[in-house]
């Protein structure tokens, strides 16, 4: 493990915090502020600074749907999977996806572009089935499309 | 300050901070639980044990509400059997109906709900998640399938044991109770005291099963299958057949091993006087050549798993000396081996032990002959197991003794399995190693009990020891933290000698020990012990005529080059987590 793991800011952010109390969830919002995750490594480092046990820092991690225990490629994609994207073939975007480059639900393409996240909901049912890419919404996408979606950011 | 309430109308009387459920046990009535366990803080998360108070609507939780005085408590109506009739069945449509195959099969405590509730249909629809059966460590076995979240094993390894292997990962339906970032629990900072498995009221976690590796060995002709067994297996394995907790079978388990098909059978009480000459020795020898101080005992695996990841600067306080398994194993090799002529490689060494992290330490790099000195442990669970399968009827079993020589032991070495019983049998011995003289009375009550942590003097003829006693590896904590910081700080630590044993209570409450501990049982486990003490003529480990035979005829004497060959390890630093 590199000894430099966060920044200046990082680490004096995380001085000021050790041991006061509900230091946690402040510190691991400003890990993934500036990692844009919280990657295994760095919740080691969290949990040899703070004094707090690494399983514990795990169970808060997973509980709020807040944090990213994935590296987020340059662009993250977002495919909404809630009720009425789910029923216009939501998940086949995800299935096409998975053939054009590889990418799973929670993982990162080889070239380190795109992640991908299954979400549900993102607000704009009347566009089902609806992905959004680095924040840019895509609605009414067929599986014929993704690739010409994705070519415009690579 | 005591308080009074009232029961379904019956009056009770408790002391302040007891709790609804522990008044109504008083009352004489049983509120069904799942998720609360004597041994842990109420953690109240399957809500069966709902009550009301007269004249309100309010759902209570006993095993989270203390009592007040004045209080009019309802346990048993139509609306709370109505709410717990429907928590079981839910409960029950996210858990397998699996029971014929499973480990817990007649001691689960689901199963004992079903049953009571008269459970005969499932009306909510089965919600079961296929979960994979994470068995990395070889030892602790986990099938979350089964799981049904009440969380108390997470509870243990935080409270009881402090070592935070598990914690509540995910959330809602999602929920598991596993080591942090998706790691096999091997790679987790885990221990393998086995107290999650004694403490899940359901077959979700439990022993690695060894039972074939013994049986194997039995049916093949060419080997000659040497066993011993720990002090705290003989006052508990009666459990599992109807016997009382603390009853001292251990003529008939001798006979039961022999049935089985067990060439020799040996104790393991042995190797515990054995430990007592080395370990013994070693405090005096430290003692009185300015030695590193406090001596650490070393007979607890899970004791020295957890060292060796969270106090590493700590190891060498560390006794050398092995673990009287470790030791009866080595000697069974080599002593006993060159004695009856018998080959080691043909010798196959069976261990019967209280304890899962023993399945564990027999493939550290310990061993003083290559192919391992103990080959297999087995549980006292494991063993009961077998013995039923072969039909023996434990307990109307004659008794016998065990084999020369090394099977015979005093009442040092039965007090082994108890906290606290190696400091007082060290002690017994260590005054005559000191003065040259023995102590009167062998009794050292400062250090018996289930008190977490015990402080005391010990007087050697003028020079006196302190020691410490602590059970239940969480409680070591704040002791170790003390002699850390007093070590960096280049001050005098108060203490000479500390025993140290991972669970509850020492060995007779041990991760391999019949399901259904808690104080009570612990207790009359212990007086089962403490019982076999003073019952043996010899209760010092030095007076023990095999012991004299074994140095005379072929360790020399204590700490001698041969012993240290053959009797002491060395331990090193691990990381928590291993990838
Ligand atoms: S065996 Fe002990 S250390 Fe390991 S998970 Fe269970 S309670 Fe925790
Ligand atoms: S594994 Fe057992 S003790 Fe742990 S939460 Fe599941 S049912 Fe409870
Ligand atoms: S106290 Fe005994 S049973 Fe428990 S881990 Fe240690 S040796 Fe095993
Ligand atoms: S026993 Fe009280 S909530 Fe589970």
């Amino acid at each position: 493990m590199s000894k430099r793991m966060f920044s200046d800011e990082l680490d004096a952010f995380i001085n000021t915090w050790a041991g006061k109390p509900g230091n946690l969830i402040m510190v691991l919002h400003k890990v993934q502020e500036e990692q844009g995750y919280i990657s295994r490594e760095a919740a080691e480092e969290v949990s040899k600074r703070l004094g707090i046990p690494l399983a514990t820092i795990w169970g808060v991690v997973t509980f709020y749907h807040f944090f990213k225990l994935n590296k987020p490629g340059k662009y993250n994609i977002q495919v909404c999977l809630g009720t009425a994207c789910y029923l216009k073939g939501g998940d086949a975007i995800i299935e096409e996806l998975g053939k054009e480059i590889g990418l799973e639900v929670g993982g990162l393409s080889e070239d380190g572009l795109f992640s991908l996240e299954a979400v549900r909901c993102v607000g704009c049912c009347g566009l089902a089935p609806v992905m959004t890419i680095g924040g840019e919404v895509f609605g009414k996408v067929t599986k014929d499309q993704v690739k010409g979606i994705l070519d415009k950011f690579a | 300050m005591s308080i009074h309430l009232t029961i379904n109308g019956i009056p009770v009387e408790v002391e302040a901070g007891t709790s609804v459920l522990e008044a109504a046990r008083k009352a004489g009535v049983r509120i069904p639980t799942l998720c609360y366990h004597p041994d842990l803080k109420p953690f109240g998360s399957c809500g069966l044990c709902v009550c009301k108070q007269e004249g309100s609507a309010k759902i209570l939780r006993a095993c989270a509400t203390p009592c007040a005085e004045g209080m009019k408590i309802i346990t048993h109506d139509d609306e709370l059997y109505e709410v717990r009739r429907t928590i079981i069945e839910l409960t029950m449509s996210t858990h397998p109906s699996s029971c014929l195959t499973c480990v817990r099969n007649n001691k689960c405590e689901l199963q004992k709900l079903a049953i009571e509730y008269g459970v005969r249909e499932q009306p909510f629809e089965e919600r079961i998640r296929e979960r994979k059966v994470d068995d990395s460590t070889g030892v602790i076995v986990m099938d979350p399938y089964k799981c049904i979240k009440c969380g108390r094993c997470v509870q243990v390894c935080q409270q009881l044991e402090g070592v935070y292997a598990l914690d509540f990962i995910g959330r809602g339906d999602n929920t598991t109770m596993s080591p942090a970032a998706n790691l096999p629990l091997n790679s987790s900072p885990c221990i393998k005291c086995g107290q999650c498995v004694v403490h899940c009221p359901v077959g979700a976690l439990y022993e690695k099963d060894d039972v074939g590796k013994m049986m194997k060995a039995i049916h093949d002709p060419t080997k000659v299958v040497c066993v011993q067994m720990a002090p705290a297996v003989r006052v508990a394995i009666g459990e599992e057949f109807g016997m009382k907790p603390g009853e001292i079978s251990t003529g008939k388990l001798y006979t039961a091993l022999r049935r089985l098909g067990c060439d020799y059978v040996f104790d393991t009480n042995f190797g515990a006087d054995l430990t007592i000459m080395e370990e013994g020795s070693e405090l005096v020898d430290r003692i009185k050549n300015n030695g590193v101080l406090p001596q650490f005992t070393s007979c607890c695996p899970g004791w020295i798993n957890y060292i060796e990841e969270y106090y590493p600067d700590l190891l060498e306080n560390l006794s050398s000396a092995k673990s009287p398994m470790m030791m009866q194993g080595a000697i069974t090799k080599s002593y006993f081996a060159e004695k009856a002529g018998i080959d080691k490689k043909d010798i196959y060494s069976v261990a019967i032990m209280p304890c899962t992290a023993k399945k564990d330490e027999i493939r550290r790099p310990i061993s003083a002959y290559e192919g391992g000195d103990v080959d297999v442990v087995l549980t006292t669970r494991e063993l009961a197991r077998i013995i039923s399968q072969y039909g023996i009827d434990f307990e109307n079993l004659e008794e016998s003794e065990a084999d020369s020589p090394i099977g015979e032991y005093t009442g040092a070495g039965t007090i082994f399995g108890v906290t606290g019983g190696v400091m007082e049998a060290a002690v017994r011995t260590a005054y005559n190693l000191v003065t040259g003289k023995e102590l009167d009375k062998v009794e050292v009550e400062s250090v018996r009990g289930l008190e977490t942590v015990k402080k005391g003097t010990v007087d050697m003829g003028g020079v006196s020891v302190n020691v410490a006693v602590v059970h239940g590896m969480a409680n070591a904590k704040e002791l170790l933290d003390e002699i850390r910081e007093a070590k960096k700080s280049g001050k005098k630590v108060p203490y000479d000698f500390i025993e140290v044993m991972a669970c509850r209570g020492g060995c007779i409450a041990g991760g391999g020990q019949p399901i259904g501990t808690d104080d009570e049982v612990r207790t009359m486990r212990s007086n089962g012990l403490y019982t076999d003490d003073e019952k043996c003529t010899l209760r010092r480990s030095h007076e023990n005529p095999s012991i004299k035979k074994i140095y005379s005829d072929y360790l020399e004497k204590p700490l001698s080059h041969k012993a240290h060959e053959l009797l002491h390890a060395t331990f090193s630093e691990k990381p928590l987590y291993k990838d």
